[in-house]
């Protein structure tokens, strides 16, 4: 057995996390999952297997008819015609093809460590074999390359058992060294890797300890939570190929990139997976990326049958689509991606004290959003293929969504009794403030998004009804960023949060009052209110556990505390809508992404199905 | 060609007509959002049915002509008469000062206007009323649009200028600006009046894309640069050809002016 000396790699602690999640009571986690039976052969099944067997056996039925044998000759050879039709049949139903669909710019990378873009993200997911995978439907944790793991008590360990005999595309053996070399390069500040920030828990070195050439250990330098889920984004890199980007485990490689125009992914020789029957998967020969940023020639290569999927498809396209083709659009429930809007609450911001006072009142927060009807924000807006949100996380998140919330009621009586209570008056169809100020704010958003445009005209109509005159402002997306990061110079914004990670440390930048992202007053010293002292305690108790019951608590209550407060107004929850051609089999859309091609290695083509939608 | 006029004439009155007094007969308010019915096909009680939000289209048309035939000749006028100044003295003197406009003409048209936009966007109080931002746009288009017509009235006026009965004028003494008056500006009217045709069809399209600047009409007041922001994803789907009304109108009405204004060019 095979032993690696400990190896120490510098970590940077530059993270926002590093400082919040350095202790915390511990308690194992552990997976286990049955060996695939069964030799792993180096080549997959050939789809060109059924022909060479018809030739063979059109000889024997020859030989068969002209030797003259008789009845039990024909029977047999009838049968075995009969048992290859079948087989051919599943075959043909099962395998093959090339899959088509676009990336909307052109991959940033092929490193799979180096991943900051959802181009590079499609090709990564595609290729590259992670230790465990994140079941997108289930949205728990499988094992993949590990067929086991488990994590210490101290929270900063997690040991892998890994499956042997794995290869990657280019024949070069996988093993514990290349988990090792992964994690050394992917911890490595100079990479700058996203991926790799996720791990960072603590300042200090992150160690690997190779058992044997099936296992692996992994120490941080402190506990961090939700330690297994983050290596569903870490592909393991091959330690010995020459080609260390293109050596994949994943069930495709990368043969072919021409800029602007295609990635083509081929099928991996070398995939350790099979179906139930005992087939190498995947069943597609390859996937052909091509990359076109306009959604509108996405559509009607689609409809042409050019392409075989869209993934977040807007809610437009998709009734338009469903009207004529209803069985390729799926609409998957609510994503885990939320649309809202805030007031700016920052003590410097460049906007009148009085309406800042506005902004910084509870009341009128919650006044504003009792106004807004959501439920005909989802319905005309997104034509029902959006639910109001009750709150920061959707229901999408099975695990970390708090049931007690429920999207506010459209309420404008309630909305101006609260008003009331702050001072704000009626005078004739105008809402004036102690001082006599007419109530009036604008709400920033960024130009071109169609659906945020239209969701501000519909709040500035429900606003109008309790006397709130509401300027709706367009901004191309590079002057509303710098107005909400830099400058603070605005009053409302409408925007999204867009959600790829379900575990809520993800939401630490936001939720930490002296975060960047915690848009409506960011980075603030000491929290300027009580209850962002309570979410920034909460949050740090949360990132500190490794208990998931306790780590809910915590966060259940941050989202009843910013649903009480809104400093958020949470709008809607869309849903995922994507289209699948009715030429692809086992396709099964789901909320997280990829949305359309989770299970890749099981999809296939239909040849015999026309291609047009 | 003279029942033609009468009828460019007669459509243009209605339109005007139409537009002056959407207060009186527009079914509905502008802004008034029908969520029961966004997106509908025409009816009795929408004529050309309703946008995406459900507001009345017919009633927005004749807002947004309102706005849009007020705004856009303003704006076409201010660069014309602009670009005339420039180009017709740049022109009319030749030489070093011909030399010296075009030079600044090609230098105005190759700065980069969409830095200065965004400059005059975030200058821009957020919180100024729809109409505010609906001229601030305008008078913005109008200043900025005369450089390439500058350098195509030169190009007249230079013409013009060495012509035989500019030369025989001359000749017979008339001088400096009763020259220009009698004998230039009259002949240099075609193109005028070209010019300032081609810039209302560029301006309302330029207010539209403004849009993406912040700058442009803001919601909820219709103009026809925003009413043709509808047709951005038209050509993905089925014909619906109430949605067109905007861009119809927009044609029939440029084009009306030209028919009426084609007979002076005639006899000019």
């Amino acid at each position: 057995m095979k032993r690696r000396a400990v190896r120490p790699i510098q970590m940077s602690c530059s993270h926002s996390i590093v400082m919040l999640s350095e202790c915390g009571p511990l308690l194992p986690a552990r997976v286990e999952a049955p060996l695939p039976s069964g030799r792993l052969s180096s080549r997959g099944p050939s789809t060109r297997a059924p022909k060479l067997a018809l030739s063979e056996i059109e000889g024997a039925g020859a030989l068969a008819q002209d030797d003259n044998t008789g009845r039990n000759n024909f029977c047999r050879t009838a049968l075995v015609l009969g048992l290859f039709l079948l087989f051919s049949l599943a075959a043909l139903a099962q395998s093959g093809g090339e899959l088509k669909f676009y990336l909307h710019s052109d991959p940033k990378t092929f490193d799979p460590l180096a991943v900051a873009d959802d181009a590079s993200e499609t090709i990564r997911y595609l290729t590259g074999g992670v230790l465990l995978r994140v079941n997108r439907r289930t949205q728990q944790a499988e094992p993949e390359l590990a067929t086991a793991w488990t994590i210490a008590r101290d929270g900063r360990s997690i040991t892998f058992n890994l499956r042997e005999h794995i290869y990657y595309s280019d024949g070069s053996p996988f093993s514990a060294e290349d988990v090792a070399a992964t994690i050394e390069r992917l911890m490595d500040p100079a990479l700058h890797s996203p991926t790799g920030d996720a791990f960072r828990s603590g300042s200090g070195a992150v160690r690997t300890r190779v058992d044997s050439p099936a296992r692996i250990t992994i120490t941080f330098p402190a506990p961090v939570a939700g330690m297994d889920k983050l290596f569903d984004q870490v592909a393991i890199v091959s330690s010995r190929s020459a080609n260390k980007e293109r050596a994949a485990l994943g069930p495709f490689y990368v043969a072919d990139y021409k800029p602007d125009s295609y990635v083509l992914l081929k099928r991996n020789p070398n995939y350790w997976r099979h179906d139930a029957a005992g087939r190498q998967l995947p069943y597609l020969d390859s996937v052909r990326l091509g990359i076109q940023p306009n959604r509108d020639i996405e559509m009607m290569n689609f409809r042409r049958g050019e392409i075989d999927l869209i993934n977040w498809l807007d809610s437009e396209y998709f009734d338009r689509l469903a009207s004529q083709s209803p069985a390729v659009v799926h609409d998957a429930g609510p994503g885990l991606d939320s649309e809202q809007m805030w007031f700016n609450q920052a003590p410097n911001a460049p906007i009148a004290a009085y309406k800042r006072a506005w902004f910084r009142s509870t009341n009128f927060r919650g006044a504003v959003s009792a106004a807004i009807n959501r439920a005909d924000l989802s319905r005309v807006v997104y034509g029902g293929h959006a639910q109001p949100a009750a709150g920061p996380v959707s229901p999408a998140n099975k695990f970390w969504f708090n049931a007690k919330l429920h999207a506010p009621a459209y309420d404008p009586t309630g909305a101006l009794r609260l008003l009331q209570q702050e001072g704000f008056r009626l005078e004739g169809a105008s809402l004036r403030d102690r001082e006599g100020h007419a109530v009036e704010f604008s709400i920033i958003t960024n130009a071109g998004n169609k659906a945020r445009e239209r969701m501000a005209t519909m709040i500035q109509q429900d606003l109008g009804k309790i006397g709130i005159n509401v300027h709706v402002v367009t901004l191309d997306f590079a002057s509303l960023l710098e107005r909400i990061t830099e400058s603070s110079n605005y009053e409302g914004a409408l925007l999204g949060m867009v959600n790829t990670d379900l575990d809520p440390n993800a939401q630490m930048n936001i939720w930490l009052s002296s975060a960047e992202n915690h848009q409506w007053n960011p980075r603030q010293k000491s929290p300027e209110t009580a209850w962002e002292a309570e979410i920034d305690r909460l949050m740090k108790e949360q990132a500190a556990s490794l208990e998931p019951a306790k780590r809910k608590l915590c966060f259940d209550r941050v989202q009843e505390i910013a649903v009480e407060q809104q400093p958020f107004l949470y709008l809607v929850n869309k849903n995922a809508l994507s289209a699948v051609s009715a030429t692809v089999a086992n396709a099964s859309p789901v909320v997280l992404r990829p949305q359309t091609y989770w299970n890749i290695e099981t999809l296939s083509l239909r040849p015999q199905i026309a291609s047009k939608h | 060609m003279r029942r033609v006029r009468q009828f460019a004439w007669l459509l243009l009155a209605l339109v005007v007509l139409a537009s002056l007094g959407a207060g009186l007969w527009a079914p509905a308010d502008y802004a008034m959002q029908f969520r029961e019915t966004p997106n509908s096909p025409p009816s009795h009680q929408h004529l050309l049915g309703t946008d995406e939000l459900g507001r009345d289209r017919f009633s927005r048309v004749l807002y947004g002509t309102r706005v849009s035939l007020l705004m856009a000749p303003a704006a076409a006028l201010l660069s014309t008469l602009l670009a005339t100044l420039v180009g017709g003295i740049a022109g009319y003197l030749g030489g070093w000062w011909e030399r010296a406009a075009m030079g600044a003409t090609d230098l105005f048209l190759s700065m980069p206007w969409l830095f200065l936009l965004l400059a005059v966007r975030a200058m821009l109080p957020l919180n100024i009323a729809p109409i505010t931002s609906v001229a601030v746009t305008f008078l913005l288009l109008g200043l900025l649009g005369w450089a390439a017509s500058a350098r195509v009235l030169c190009a007249g006026v230079r013409g013009l200028r060495d012509s035989d009965f500019v030369l025989q004028a001359r000749a017979s003494g008339l001088r400096g600006p009763r020259l220009l008056a009698i004998h230039v500006l009259p002949n240099l009217k075609p193109v005028l009046l070209a010019q300032f045709w081609i810039s209302i069809p560029v301006f309302i399209i330029s207010e539209a894309n403004l849009g993406i600047l912040g700058l442009g009409v803001s919601e909820p007041l219709p103009s026809w640069g925003s009413l043709l922001r509808e047709l951005e994803s038209f050509t993905s789907f089925g014909f619906e050809a109430w949605k067109l009304a905007p861009l119809v109108l927009l044609v029939l009405v440029v084009s009306s002016f030209q028919i009426i204004l084609s007979r002076d060019e005639v006899y000019a």
